[in-house]
């Protein structure tokens, strides 16, 4: 997902507080940023906003890469706005984590320093046209299942960013599958691209709902709290029984053959991915680890005389009408 | 050579030169709102781009559409201004280029909505709105950068006095220009300068920059003639599918 393997944190407030905070919680009430929370609800949200907000400025880059070579202008168009969409989703999630006490600059420090983490996704390449099919079919399709679920989560400045992305998301998910669709019914080389991108995101995007958490405490504790609406394991079922049909309407091969419909759990049996390059892509060796960071780095260095040189005319401006008076 | 078409080229290639350099940005601003704001301006031009080009393709009535314009056509058929081939720099350079093109394309675009080619105008009359917008936007970036700290200032100085000599080719006539306003199609580019010059003084004052004195103006890209050399990298870039795999549909 966006917020890969995060980890709640312990608490040790008054128990009586606690047990009427879960109650609301159980009630169905959602919290506000004025309301009394518990340390470790306000830690891990922060964790989980912060990381959901890393990828969306993050992500940026595997599309952003393909701006300037768009094959058409109406593309062109559709990618810049999505971008631009991910961007504004960055924004609305980084003002959800300052209600909790974070400033934007502070989660971005932490993003540059390596101290927080952004989605194991996007330290892939994107390749070829077709991977901006794949990334809006698949990435997007697999980010949507976890998030129309956390429309309804207990953080309310979170639940309401959230209904804001997933609008923006479904159209995402859409013009990448409209992008699969004419290169799937193309050419012979629109074809092979298809296929290629298929194969290179299919267990990336699989790994994006982390590993199983069945017997996780800090699920459990994030979905006793409602800040995690789902298992890993669920999610993930539910993204292959909805993806595996489209690719078969596409026309193309699911990279597994051990993919098959199971009848009696009415869903796919499939391969899990393989783990332990999930760990390695978010130890840093992920195919783009490097460039990516190196790329927000770079962009925040080179940008600090701009961000200064807006805040000393805000200054100067400010201090006008008092210097009249 | 038909002038109209000649003319269309001349408005479509500036602002999707523009928005592909302006686009080079994404996800890479000095800060998130520009990486919201920026990809907004290109998308506004190219939207534009798109409404220019499909019009050259009808009154060139070869067949073509808006995306063999933009993307089968080599550097000498390109009729874009220099300034918007520029590469883009820093961020001073990018935002000064933006609003020197901005102050022209505004009054620009205000004079066309008068046009006496329908179609002319009724683009004119869409794209204004968006421009509008840029030129508030931009004259604002380089007044707060311009007035902001000594070394935001010193490179919006270099960016003026780096730009400022492509600054001067919209407003120089060819026989293009005098057709369209033979015909009352467009505005003698000359005409526009008077108020250009006012209103990029009053901004640049504001910002505590200097215009630099001299006058002299770089030209050869709305007549096609001379291009600089980035036009040919750019194109390499942005056309490269369209040329790599000529039968495809996208």
């Amino acid at each position: 997902m966006y917020a890969q393997m995060i980890k709640s944190e312990a608490t040790q407030d008054d128990p009586e507080k606690l047990a009427a905070f879960q109650a609301r919680i159980d009630a169905g009430d959602t919290i506000e940023p004025k309301d009394w929370m518990p340390e470790g609800y306000r830690k891990t949200l922060i964790r989980q906003i912060g990381q959901h907000a890393h990828s969306e400025i993050v992500g940026q880059l595997p599309e952003g890469n393909w701006i300037t070579r768009a094959p058409t202008l109406e593309r062109k168009t559709i990618l810049l706005a999505k971008v631009q969409d991910e961007a504004g989703h960055g924004l609305y999630l980084y003002c959800a984590a300052e209600t909790l006490g974070v400033s934007r600059d502070e989660l971005t420090e932490m993003l540059l320093d390596g101290r927080m983490k952004y989605s194991s996704i996007f330290n892939y390449p994107t390749l070829t046209w077709a991977d901006m099919g794949a990334v809006g079919w698949l990435v997007d399709g697999a980010a949507i299942m976890n998030q129309v679920p956390l429309q309804r989560t207990s953080y309310g400045p979170y639940a309401r960013a959230m209904v804001r992305i997933c609008k923006e998301e479904s159209f995402h998910q859409r013009q990448g599958f409209d992008i699969m669709m004419k290169m799937a019914n193309g050419t012979a080389a629109q074809r092979r691209m298809a296929q290629d991108a298929l194969n290179r995101f299919w267990y990336p995007s699989l790994m994006m709902f982390g590993p199983s958490d069945q017997d996780s405490v800090h699920s459990a504790q994030s979905m006793k709290w409602r800040i995690k609406m789902n298992s890993n394991d669920e999610l993930r079922q539910k993204f292959v029984d909805q993806t595996a049909p489209q690719a078969a309407f596409l026309g193309l091969t699911v990279p597994d053959p051990d993919l098959c419909w199971n009848e009696e759990k009415g869903g796919y049996d499939f391969s899990q991915p393989d783990w332990d390059e999930f760990f390695d892509v978010l130890r840093g060796n992920g195919p783009c680890n490097t460039e990516r960071l190196a790329e927000q780095n770079r962009a925040w260095d080179e940008g600090k005389w701009v961000r200064e040189g807006l805040m000393a005319h805000a200054a100067k401006k400010n201090a006008q009408p008092i210097a009249a008076e | 050579m038909d002038a109209k078409f000649e003319f269309l080229c001349r408005m479509g290639d500036s602002t999707l030169i523009l928005g592909h350099r302006i686009s080079e940005w994404c996800g890479k601003a000095p800060v998130l709102e520009e990486d919201i704001a920026l990809p907004n301006i290109a998308l506004d031009l190219i939207g534009q781009t798109q409404m220019w080009l499909a019009y050259a393709a009808e009154v060139e009535g070869a067949g073509h559409t808006a995306d063999d314009l933009a993307m089968r056509r080599d550097v000498w058929d390109f009729r874009n201004l220099l300034l918007v081939e520029r590469p883009n720099g820093d961020f001073a350079q990018t935002m000064t280029r933006q609003f020197l093109f901005d102050a022209w394309h505004l009054p620009m675009l205000q004079a066309l909505t008068t046009s006496s080619d329908k179609r002319i105008a009724e683009i004119a009359a869409k794209a204004v709105k968006e421009a509008t917008y840029h030129y508030e936007k931009s004259s604002e970036m380089v007044v707060a950068l311009g007035d902001g700290t000594e070394e935001s200032h010193a490179r919006m100085q270099s960016a003026l006095d780096l730009l400022w000599p492509f600054a001067g080719e919209a407003f120089v006539s060819d026989t293009v220009d005098h057709e369209m306003a033979a015909t009352s199609v467009a505005p003698t580019p000359e005409t526009l300068w008077d108020d250009y010059e006012a209103s990029v003084k009053d901004i640049l004052s504001r910002a505590t920059l200097t215009l630099p004195k001299a006058r002299f103006a770089h030209k050869g890209g709305k007549s096609g003639t001379m291009h600089s050399e980035h036009l040919g990298h750019l194109l390499t870039q942005m056309q490269w599918l369209q040329r790599a795999y000529p039968d495809a549909r996208w």
